[in-house]
């Protein structure tokens, strides 16, 4: 009689490194550890709570009543966002091209990425209280902050997006005798078109948010006179500024979404008004 | 027309893909270069547009060795040279027309090419281009919408855009069905003929090069081991090309 336990497998089909298992029991240790280390404790979380209930009450109803202040600073938000993101999308063109390795020499690839890890490592809010050291409060320190985020990030994503084309097609253009512009053109670009554009939005968007952000550290926008109504404990204005603020976002987003619409699922305007028809309609199944 | 000299090329030093290739091409006609997979047949045919850069040897091609060549005085040689790819290769997002007219982009400044400017004679040759390979009414289709047999229908026209003086095909039938592969090659032949172009072509199909060619090279292990017209072709002669004989019958 034999069980199927005693049967000797003659390896083990499914091998698990004891380093994975050491790593989830030493996250485990560490998140206690650090719970202990910043007395994260229940009764805090508590009155925490308590304090919390206390502040919703005094933020409703919204006071709008200085919205000459909420319109100018909002104003100078979307103006801090929009020009931010042109320049930022701008440079990040070239900047991401050069950094891509499948087209480009190493004396290329090597600046251009150092260019974009410079760009990414701190959040636009330290970029920011940089920027107004160097050139002052306002907006200009905003917009540069915001500049160099697009270029981080659309410069990243772009040199990514490159790297992964199919380099058949570019090679079918290089056969043809075409020059490199022309290759960008007609082997490059229509492959990363649609995810630059996506990109391009996406920044758009998170612009738009991070510029209502930086004018907590003195660099234009939203955010100061946001800071401010904190410090003075205009909760009812606070209300306000938030509910724009959150109004902004959503138009931006439907306006990101109409531009995706267009370039990417080749909408026509008068489909977007139509309903069923702003997201980017359905391609070829071998797209990508 | 096109001369090959000691051509070599070896991707990793001392493992030689091709060793000492010598071979005249012909100003007409098509000539098949068969042989197993593996012994260099498609790095043969890329050397000759320098899509891949050959260890030593020269490539004599109207006058000049390609070999020898950079920048713009290869982009300037490669117009010559027309080139159809086993997996097409057309550019997927763009439409049949902006393939067909990326035939040109030898003779289009970049400026030019980002802006779709071709000269009006470029595009009343594509449109009739279309017309002759049978995608009349394709020409605002993107690429990724078409069939293999039509994508490969659109890489031909490409190729011809060129006006080129060579025409090199890699494996163009290796992707499609009996059926396709035959009027592929009936249209590459045709075309061919018909404007006086040379044709150098790699192929799988024993059969198919029978049929459509006038001159057959067998390689094997990166050598030339036969060298004939199809009428040649029999099994002693495969046997050579290919290695053993139990596939044969």
């Amino acid at each position: 009689m034999s069980t199927p336990a005693t049967v000797a497998l003659p390896a083990d089909p499914f091998p698990r490194g004891r380093a994975s298992r050491l790593a989830a029991v030493a996250l485990v240790v560490y998140v206690i550890y650090a719970c202990a280390q910043l007395e994260v404790s229940w009764a805090r979380v508590e009155t925490g709570l308590g304090n919390a209930i206390k502040f919703f009450d005094r933020l409703f109803p919204p006071n709008f009543s200085r919205w000459e202040l909420l319109v100018k600073g909002l104003g100078e938000s979307l103006q801090i966002a929009v020009l931010a993101s042109t320049l930022g999308i701008l440079l990040a063109l070239p900047i991401g091209l050069a950094a891509a390795r499948n087209l480009m020499p190493p004396w290329a690839t090597w600046p251009a990425r150092f260019i974009i890890v410079a760009a990414r490592s701190f959040h636009p809010v330290i970029v920011a209280i940089l920027f107004v050291k160097a050139v002052g409060f306002g907006a200009l320190a905003g917009i540069l902050a915001l500049t160099m985020a697009s270029i981080g990030f659309i410069g990243k994503l772009f040199t990514e997006a490159i790297e992964e084309i199919s380099l058949k097609q570019v090679e079918a253009i290089r056969a043809t005798g075409a020059s490199f512009g022309s290759v960008l053109a007609f082997g490059v670009m229509p492959q990363v078109f649609s995810r630059f554009i996506g990109f391009a939005t996406y920044q758009l968007d998170s612009n738009l948010r991070n510029s209502t952000m930086v004018g907590i550290v003195g660099a234009g926008g939203i955010g100061g006179t946001l800071f401010a109504a904190f410090q003075r404990f205009d909760y009812d204005f606070v209300c306000a500024i938030l509910l724009s603020i959150i109004t902004l976002i959503m138009i931006g987003e439907v306006l990101a979404t109409g531009v995706r619409a267009i370039f990417i699922g080749n909408a026509t305007l008068r489909d977007l008004f139509r309903r069923g028809r702003t997201l980017p309609r359905e391609r070829h199944l071998e797209d990508d | 027309m096109l001369t090959l000299k000691h051509l070599s090329k070896s991707y990793v030093a001392g493992t030689p893909v091709l060793r000492d290739i010598n071979l005249d091409i012909d100003a007409q006609g098509i000539t098949a270069i068969i042989g197993a997979s593996g012994t260099g047949k498609s790095t043969l045919i890329r050397c000759v547009n320098r899509l891949v850069d050959p260890t030593e040897g020269e490539i004599l091609f109207e006058g000049a060795d390609l070999a020898r060549l950079s920048g713009r005085e290869l982009r300037h040689a490669r117009r010559h040279i027309g080139m159809v790819f086993q997996e097409y290769n057309l550019v997927e997002r763009l439409t049949v027309m902006e393939n067909l007219l990326s035939g040109r982009l030898g003779y289009v400044s970049a400026w030019r090419a980002w802006r779709r400017q071709f000269p009006p004679e470029d595009i009343r040759r594509a449109f009739e281009l279309l017309d002759v390979v049978g995608l009349a009414g394709f020409a605002h289709q993107r690429a990724d919408a078409l069939s293999g047999g039509q994508r490969q229908r659109v890489g031909i026209a490409r190729a011809v855009m060129q006006e080129p003086r060579l025409l090199l095909a890699d494996e163009p039938t290796s992707s499609l069905d009996p059926k396709t592969s035959v009027e592929i090659m009936e249209l590459l032949a045709e075309v061919a003929r018909s404007r006086g172009i040379p044709v150098l072509i790699n192929m799988h199909d024993v059969e198919l090069a029978r049929r459509f060619a006038d001159r057959v090279i067998g390689m094997a292990g990166g050598r030339i081991a036969f060298d004939g017209p199809p009428s040649r072709l029999n099994d002693d002669t495969l046997k050579t090309i290919y290695g053993g004989t139990g596939w044969l019958h």
